[in-house]
């Protein structure tokens, strides 16, 4: 595997981003340990997804500085990053999980061991020589989690990976997540769904308009949330 | 009447004359079809990911050049391969060889531009996975060209069709030698003007039947990778 440099913490001091003149982040400072899950809620266009893709190193602030394990340069040691339509390359489920294991550094002769054990992880054994682009979302989304997992992270972002799915779907995507999550993996995710809040997270980061609104425990900021756009989300009231 | 009667019996009965004639058309094409995807693919799969000042230009450029006149580039490659060309020592002029050459200059275009245009789009798709799976500017390349493959694949045949039917550059740099350098389109030509018509119509019927068969292949293979993968 790679050199073993953490991506831990995940520090970003003061960042901003704008495109034109448009503010799609203001003045985050956020620090982001090992532990248990972080969520980031907000309504649409928050900057749920532009902020993960800051944490990811996709993009760069117009201004602060984001840090991964003291660094700054924004070489991908060891996180991976789940997008809400992860785009399948046109192979087998195999083929696809093959593809990130080659990627990561993983041996030629383990693959083949390490892609059924991934495959086995998200529950699509049975799919395994299944053209990827022929799944269904659902399952599409799932080997996009073996992808992913296939970098042997301690930093998983994951942007909404259940917002086109179905309860059953949802159900399956949140047990790997929660299966990473014990394994030691540090999740963050985006979501704009209370009831995921409620399974899933240790904390959460509520942001609005792209300015960190409120951040805290999940229990504390469902049950004595301070800012009333908070109290507003946490009531399921439209918060615009 | 006489003279279709005669081209279909030169077909059927295997006629010698027509099938050498054939069979190296077939061989000069399919050669400058495999160099040009040698040099066309990484060239326009490079194009697609690079970027730099003037950049626009050479796609344009590249567009521009898939609608190369063959004459012209028989005329170039024979200026570059004649005696007091500076490729002229090798003495390969009026050879297969040239023929090759000639044909591979007229097709890198087309599948350049072509890859180009079909590596860019798919990388607006794969970007961020890639990005997000830290796949390198080779890697890159790789992915792209070996995931676009049922695509590149109708861009070789386009490259093929283009080669197999041109006659102006196969004309000027191999200069329609009996039994060495006459391709189809070029004896078509010749024994059209000699009145010789049953040999020419019947080498017209086997050009047609050529490039009527890439065509389904290349219909045939975008049918069956939608079926397939995508």
């Amino acid at each position: 595997m790679r050199a073993p440099s953490s991506d831990l913490p995940l520090v970003l001091d003061d960042v901003s981003l704008q495109a034109g003149s448009t503010t799609i982040l203001k003045r985050l400072s956020l620090t982001i340990t090992a532990g248990a899950p972080t969520l980031i809620v907000g309504p649409n266009g928050a900057g749920k997804t532009s902020l993960l893709r800051l944490c990811m190193g996709l993009s760069a602030p117009t201004t602060g500085r984001v840090s991964w394990g003291g660094r700054t340069d924004t070489t991908l040691a060891r996180r991976a990053m789940l997008f809400q339509r992860p785009v399948m390359l046109r192979r087998t489920a195999a083929g696809n999980v093959g593809y990130a294991l080659a990627q990561a550094g993983s041996p030629r002769k383990a693959r083949a061991e390490r892609i059924a054990a991934l495959l086995d992880r998200v529950g699509l054994s049975e799919l395994a020589q299944r053209p990827a682009r022929r799944l269904s979302g659902g399952e599409q989304q799932r080997l996009a989690l073996a992808r992913a997992l296939a970098r042997d992270p301690e930093l998983l972002l994951l942007d909404e990976p259940t917002a086109n799915l179905d309860p059953a779907a949802t159900r399956s995507v949140e047990a790997i997540v929660l299966a990473a999550a014990q394994s030691g993996i540090k999740i963050v995710m985006a979501s704009h769904d209370l009831g995921q809040l409620r399974r899933l997270a240790g904390d959460v980061i509520f942001l609005i308009h792209g300015a960190l609104c409120e951040r805290g425990r999940t229990a504390d900021f469902l049950d004595r949330p301070t800012t009333p756009e908070a109290a507003a989300f946490v009531r399921g009231d439209l918060v615009i | 009447m006489s003279d279709q009667l005669g081209a279909w019996q030169l077909i059927l009965t295997g006629d010698a004359n027509l099938f050498a004639i054939v069979r190296l058309s077939l061989a000069v094409s399919l050669s400058a079809v495999a160099l040009a995807a040698i040099a066309g693919l990484p060239l326009g799969a490079l194009l697609a990911l690079t970027r730099f000042p003037g950049r626009s230009v050479l796609v344009v450029l590249l567009n521009a050049l898939m609608g190369l006149p063959p004459v012209v580039v028989g005329l170039a490659v024979y200026l570059l391969l004649s005696r007091s060309g500076p490729l002229g020592e090798l003495g390969i002029l009026f050879t297969p060889t040239a023929m090759v050459i000639a044909q591979t200059v007229l097709i890198v275009p087309i599948i350049a531009a072509l890859t180009r245009q079909t590596v860019e789009d798919l990388w607006v798709e794969y970007r961020d996975e890639l990005s997000a799976m830290d796949v390198g500017p080779a890697g890159r390349m790789i992915t792209l060209l070996w995931d676009a493959r049922f695509s590149l694949l109708t861009a070789l045949l386009a490259g093929f069709g283009r080669a197999a039917a041109e006659v102006g550059a196969v004309m000027i740099v191999g200069g329609n030698i009996d039994g060495f350098t006459r391709t189809m389109t070029t004896a078509i030509s010749l024994e059209t003007s000699k009145g010789n018509l049953p040999l020419a119509m019947g080498l017209g019927l086997v050009l047609v039947a050529i490039v009527l068969a890439i065509n389904a292949a290349a219909w045939g293979t975008r049918v069956w990778s939608d079926r397939q993968a995508n």
